[in-house]
């Protein structure tokens, strides 16, 4: 055997069923191995960052590793943005990469790029392969470290004589990984710890993030949260790990979460993290954040204890494992008056949006969650239509909801939806997109329309970078600056070039009647373009850095300054 | 003493992966917040599929205990730990190039015999000065020794060595 044919045996032996591709010369003799392997179906992309979003949304939605083959050189860099994004928000990915032969490594060759440099903060680990040899231990490495504790993108660069030259062909599952150790189970000590500080807790609540939806936590969040009478909020990643339609849900936190979450993060007094981080779009002024209430970290990273928050107790461990090891020592919390408090929050201070003055993307999310009785897999782009959609479209599964939260990736939601469809061909997939992040990966369509997927394609579209253009108006004087989209093409003539259906969306009497012929459509991918209006809002907002107790919870009035955010982003 | 910080920043030892990209790996964790690194030390141990690095930086007392974790999240880390002068021993390694005529040598002589260093190289310009101890004592030697002339000076870095049976 080649290393090529090496190669692909051991993406055999990991199960992989697509190779999210595209072909150059450096990576050319593992694409002929593929020639005899009719089982690892290629999907040639149209560009390298759409494939690693694929992979993405494919293992979002399977909880399989997402699997690129990509050539050296700019082939390889052009995965920089996915491997980020997957580094971000924990997704099981392994990304080859051609690279020139041995010789020429470090000597400017063609489409020689020093990748292993160049992805190196963006990657849990990285190979640079020099010996046939060892590729079988370092493909066994590569899916082992991106699928296990908290999972990630691992990047293997792969030598083109390395991938041609003759070896030995040594299959096992041995690995040599010395210093990689993920903590499975909870100290009985910590456990005993953790009992004891809920059961003294009258105002609890649960805070659970993707890690739970990794673990597979979510039958054991609902146990635990309905055995303490717990209220349970999730973060943006984390919707799904907890249904939204269940009486305890307070829905999203943070930024843009919402009123009644985070009125609950202010007052409660014991918040306990499930697979979450406390970004700095939960926190907002760490300084400020639940500062009388005990907090609980639970999270498989031990890095992520004290980086922003500093917990009166932290257990590292697997979610599922540590929740199924609590469960038996706690009991039910004397909350009563504390769920009451939640419920009058939640009727006064409900998601809402202006019913008039035009279409709003709020309305058509809100009737697409109602058409599709929340069964959906939707995925998004990222901006006031990701919000939006995070708002209004209720997630009540695991894996049902892929967006890019930490790295924020513009482009991610039409790829995302095409990977998430391949690997789960009998759900509905429907890719929730504004009119900025659509065009950045929008030559994918190509892909979607070659294999027929299914996917609806709603583009909101306000023809504005429209969440730059809202912090423009509230933070920065309405001077707006570099966000009119103008030049916006028609998206339904853009699909029909593709062979794709497309619908227009203009006005509010017709949302039922298009969302309906879309989601009926299923010869292949359709496109909704929404014209909605142009200067809305998403509300409530938290300003970047600021406390959460210092929540808009609707629009002020437009003679009201508001200071500029001291956060980021 | 783990939080308080030797005579020169905090110093980590670390058992690591002997292979390519390791150490770019573990400068990058430093310098991604913005930690100055005083001294490096990297060398295969005893067992050359590992190497062994000492770290010293200067760094704030809480986020000693953050970068310990990040390093440790590292595939290629075996181990991460710092190490408090009671639980460990350091040497550093030193050269010195001082320049000195032949009429002033018995100032440096006396000066080399009372940090018991050594003469490594003699010329009629210059005498190049050897002599291991711990940072403080190089420190002290290095003022000596400006005072009469230091042309170069080339230190190894800080060693270090868990006491009794505790591993580095």
């Amino acid at each position: 055997m080649n290393g090529s044919q090496i190669i692909v045996e051991a993406l055999r032996r990991h199960g992989v069923e697509y190779l999210f591709g595209y072909p150059g010369g450096a990576c050319m003799p593992i694409f002929d191995a593929l020639v005899d392997a009719p089982e690892i179906k290629i999907i040639l992309v149209r560009h390298e960052q759409g494939g690693t979003h694929m992979a993405d949304g494919y293992a979002r939605a399977t909880g399989k590793p997402g699997v690129v083959l990509v050539t050296s050189g700019p082939g390889a860099t052009n995965t920089v943005t996915g491997l980020l994004t997957a580094l971000m928000d924990s997704v099981p990915m392994v990304v080859l990469t051609g690279q020139t032969i041995t010789p020429n490594l470090g000597k400017d060759a063609f489409q020689e790029a020093d990748v292993f440099g160049v992805t190196m903060p963006v990657v849990k680990h990285s190979y640079l392969v020099r010996e046939a040899n060892d590729l079988p231990r370092i493909l066994n490495e590569a899916f082992h470290l991106a699928t296990s504790g908290r999972p990630g993108p691992v990047l293997v660069d792969l030598p083109k004589d390395v991938a041609s030259n003759e070896c030995e062909t040594d299959f096992t599952d041995e690995f040599h990984l010395p210093g990689y150790a993920p903590p499975a189970r909870g100290s009985a000590d910590d456990l005993e710890k953790a009992a004891q500080l809920i059961s003294s807790s009258r105002k609890p609540l649960l805070y659970v993030g993707a890690g739970a939806i990794i673990s597979q936590a979510s039958r054991q969040v609902i146990g635990f949260a309905e055995k303490l009478q717990a209220p349970v909020t999730t973060t943006l990643l984390g919707k799904g790990a907890f249904p939204e339609n269940h009486p305890l849900s307070v829905g999203m936190l943070g930024m843009h979460g919402t009123a009644y979450a985070n009125k609950t993060v202010v007052d409660c007094d014991l918040i306990m993290a499930i697979g979450a981080r406390w970004d700095d779009r939960i926190t907002g002024k760490v300084s400020e954040f639940c500062k009388d209430a005990i907090k609980i970290h639970i999270d498989i990273d031990p890095a992520e204890f004290g980086k922003i928050i500093d917990p009166d107790l932290s257990i590292a461990g697997d979610a599922k494992l540590i929740l199924e090891d609590l469960m038996p020592l706690v009991d039910k919390l004397d909350s009563q008056s504390w769920l009451k408090q939640i419920d009058r929050w939640k009727n006064k201070y409900p998601l809402k949006f202006p019913k008039r003055g035009g279409l709003r993307a709020q309305q058509i999310l809100k009737e697409l969650d109602r058409l599709t009785e929340s069964q959906a897999i939707i995925t998004t782009d990222v901006g006031q239509h990701q919000m939006w959609t995070a708002q209004f479209c209720k997630t009540n599964e695991e894996r049902k909801w892929l967006s890019s939260g930490g790295a924020g990736t513009m482009g991610y939601g039409l790829p995302s939806a095409i990977g998430a469809q391949l690997g789960r061909p009998n759900d509905l997939v429907i890719a929730v997109v504004g009119d900025g992040g659509f065009q950045m990966t929008m030559p994918e369509l190509a892909t979607a329309a070659i294999h027929k997927l299914p996917i609806k394609v709603l583009i909101i579209n306000n023809k504005y970078l429209g969440m730059v253009r809202q912090w423009q108006q509230l933070f920065f004087d309405n001077r707006e600056s570099g966000v009119d989209m103008m030049g916006n093409p028609d998206f339904v003539k853009i699909g029909e070039a593709y062979g794709i259906k497309g619908f227009h969306l203009r006005r509010t009497g017709d949302i039922t009647k298009v969302l309906q012929k879309a989601l009926d459509y299923n010869e292949g991918p359709c496109i909704i373009e929404a014209e909605v209006v142009k200067s809305d809002n998403v509300f409530p907002m938290i300003p970047a850095g600021a406390a959460v107790s210092e929540m808009i919870i609707e629009e002020p009035p437009s003679d009201k300054k508001l200071a500029k955010p001291v956060g980021s982003t | 003493m783990k939080d308080t910080p030797n005579e020169k920043g905090f110093s980590v030892s670390l058992f690591v992966n002997n292979k390519p990209g390791v150490l770019v790996r573990i400068a990058q964790t430093f310098a991604r917040r913005g930690y100055n690194i005083d001294s490096l030390v990297v060398s295969s141990a005893h067992d050359s599929r590992y190497s062994r690095i000492t770290v010293v930086f200067q760094g704030d007392h809480e986020n000693v205990d953050q970068i310990l974790r990040q390093l440790n999240k590292l595939i290629d880390v075996v181990h991460a730990v710092q190490h408090g002068t009671d639980t460990s021993v350091d040497r550093e390694m030193t050269l010195f190039k001082v320049g000195v005529k032949p009429d002033k040598r018995a100032e440096v002589f006396q000066i080399i015999d009372v940090f018991r260093a050594k003469t490594v190289d003699i010329t009629d310009e210059s005498i190049i000065v050897e002599t291991t101890g711990s940072s403080n004592k190089i420190d002290a030697l290095e003022r000596m020794l400006s005072s009469i002339g230091l042309l170069e000076m080339v230190r190894s870095g800080k060693l270090m060595m868990a006491r009794g049976l505790d591993p580095t």
